[in-house]
């Protein structure tokens, strides 16, 4: 017997030996550090961005005022003979396709939830939702050229004070895009509101309505909150629709039925022209999107925040 | 002796009923709002864009003349284009997700990169295409390509295919894994030939959906400076090309009105594209999918 024991070895020691040898082992502690690389670069992308932005937009305001950028009302950037910065027209064009958007999408999209999630049945669901969704699959271009071509036309038709360029047809069409994701999004909210909630109203008496209106929507409001804050960051950020159908003439005013321009538009309309590398309009892009992209992460954080902090958990 | 009034009853509920049957109305004509929209759309631009649709119509380049005008360059940008999408956006999302799904511990670091990549999924497109100005076009120096192309949209729709992938790699049963692992074999085997091809369903149809997403893009290729009328076909990855989409924009802001029309048709063509794309995806789900 004593003979014996240096030779044994447990079947776990023969495993950590062989397992700790040659190509097999090496792969095994390459792999995770390379799929780590590969993970990063979400992260760098993230980090591109913001530098990208930061560097491009401190040349700009070498070149020009930042407080007359900030705090301007003029946006005259190809003008011969004094250009001028300001960004607040742009931010308010932005803002009137943005409320624009959110009053179209916001109340027909929770209605859609409401009737999806309260009043359909499993099979009117299933065959809707998807559908639904085909909408926000729609390339944007195909909604600029539908806004310009459908729209707007309409809108003339009707009220013939309406430029062929307004924020009006554009914003309408935003909003159209993003009532999915308010529907979508919301439904998901209130179909987690667990049925014993609603049975207990029931049992009161209540009608499906009051059901709806009184327990389902204040029991999923932090969901559907979210849903919308993140739909008016999309609208926010939303570019080909209003570079077709909403002009080029930034104005600091609240007019809906003339020409405007939108942050996102500015972009396409220099990047599209003729402003050549190193120019303070090649700058004054990069200064228009960090704005843009700094308005876009405050609403995406806020809709986290809602989403996590507010959640009801049942 | 009766214990319910039903007259008393029928008569204070009579209201509250009919303002639910109201609502209900008018919910579901919210619903039916959107569907009808789409339908417009669709029928509008089918109308709109049939006329120009003809085998001509694939195989010309952009002209002056609306009857003359085809998509040969723009399709074959977009392929081109879709070339370098699909390999680089999957291999870089199936790996990401592979890594946060089957590595990650729960640390700090590893949180920030999937905070970093909800992040990211809120970027709008159009700053993504001051990105591939910047980084890849002029400071990378590939100009306005093909691969500069593809490499924005690809970081575009990288997030979208994380979380795809990350979804099917979770539904994957640990029974399996640990199947795998009492047979002996390694982490990285058990992924590779055990996970992987259990997810591959899920995987595939949210890459898919995310090229289809990448197929009708614009705004980062405007931003890049991508031109919208070419006469020759793209020759290599750092050929200059123009796209589907771009081709669409370019019509849409002509003036005369029978551009419109051959915009239309080019819309159709992208349309057919995407619901192809998405019929195959759709297709993929519903028979791979396995549930455990």
């Amino acid at each position: 017997m004593a003979m014996n024991e240096p030779k044994q070895i447990s079947v776990q020691e023969l495993i950590a030996q062989k397992s700790n040898r040659g190509l097999l082992a090496f792969t095994e502690k390459l792999i995770p550090k390379l799929l780590l690389a590969i993970a990063v670069v979400s992260v760098l992308t993230t980090i591109g961005i913001v530098f990208t932005l930061i560097f491009e937009t401190i040349t700009f305001f070498t070149q020009v005022n930042i407080f007359d950028f900030l705090t301007g009302t003029e946006w005259y950037p190809f003008a011969n003979s004094t250009p001028t910065y300001g960004i607040l027209p742009l931010i308010v064009g932005t803002l009137k396709i943005t409320i624009i958007a959110t009053l179209v999408a916001g109340p027909i999209g929770i209605a859609t939830a409401i009737y999806l999630s309260e009043y359909a049945s499993d099979r009117v669901r299933r065959i809707v939702k998807p559908v639904l969704e085909v909408l926000a699959g729609v390339p944007t271009i195909v909604y600029g050229f539908f806004a310009l071509t459908f729209v707007t036309p309409i809108l003339r038709s009707v009220f013939p004070e309406i430029a062929i360029f307004n924020a009006v047809s554009p914003g309408i069409v935003v909003g159209i895009m993003i009532i999915p994701m308010i529907a979508s999004l919301s439904e998901d909210a209130m179909s987690s509101v667990p049925n014993a909630m609603r049975d207990g109203a029931y049992a009161l008496g209540a009608t499906k309505l009051e059901v709806a209106l009184k327990i389902v929507l204040p029991a999923a409001l932090s969901g559907i909150v979210a849903s919308t804050v993140l739909a008016i960051s999309r609208a926010i950020g939303e570019t080909m629709i209003v570079a077709v159908a909403a002009g080029s003439t930034p104005g600091f005013n609240w007019d809906v039925t003339g020409s405007i321009q939108t942050m996102t538009a500015y972009i396409v309309q220099v990047t599209t022209g003729d402003a050549g590398y190193g120019t303070t309009i090649y700058y004054s892009i990069y200064a228009v999107g960090f704005t843009l992209f700094i308005f876009t992460l405050l609403m995406n954080m806020l809709a986290q925040f809602i989403s996590k902090r507010f959640r009801e958990e049942y | 002796m009766r214990y319910i009034n039903h007259e008393e009853v029928a008569v204070r509920t009579k209201k509250r009923l009919t303002k639910n049957t109201l609502l209900k109305g008018v919910f579901a004509a919210a619903t039916a709002f959107g569907l009808i929209v789409l339908a417009i759309l669709l029928y509008r631009i089918i109308t709109q864009g049939s006329g120009y649709l003809s085998l001509d119509f694939f195989t010309s380049f952009a002209s002056r003349i609306p009857e003359d005008s085809g998509i040969r360059a723009a399709i074959a940008g977009s392929i081109y284009l879709m070339l370098v999408v699909a390999p680089v956006s999957m291999f870089l999302g199936v790996g990401t997700a592979i890594y946060l799904e089957e590595y990650a511990t729960k640390n700090k670091f590893n949180d920030l990169i999937k905070v970093n990549i909800s992040n990211l999924a809120g970027v709008p497109s159009v700053v993504f295409g001051l990105l591939g100005l910047t980084i890849f076009v002029r400071f990378f120096d590939l100009g306005i390509s093909i691969l500069a192309a593809g490499l924005t949209m690809s970081l575009l729709i990288l997030p979208i295919i994380i979380v795809a992938s990350q979804e099917a790699i979770r539904a994957v049963p640990n029974e399996l894994r640990e199947a795998s692992f009492a047979m002996g074999a390694t982490k990285w085997q058990t992924i590779l030939r055990v996970v992987l091809p259990a997810s591959i369903p899920g995987i595939l149809t949210g890459s898919i959906l995310a090229l289809s997403r990448a197929i009708g893009e614009t705004a980062p290729l405007v931003v890049i400076g991508i031109p919208t009328i070419l006469f020759f076909m793209p020759e290599g990855i750092m050929s200059t090309f123009t796209a589907l989409p771009m081709q669409i924009f370019d019509w849409t802001k002509r003036p005369q009105v029978e551009f419109h029309d051959v915009a239309a048709a080019g819309i159709i063509v992208l349309m057919a594209l995407l619901i192809i794309m998405n019929s195959i995806a759709v297709f993929i789900r519903n028979k791979y999918q396995k549930r455990y």
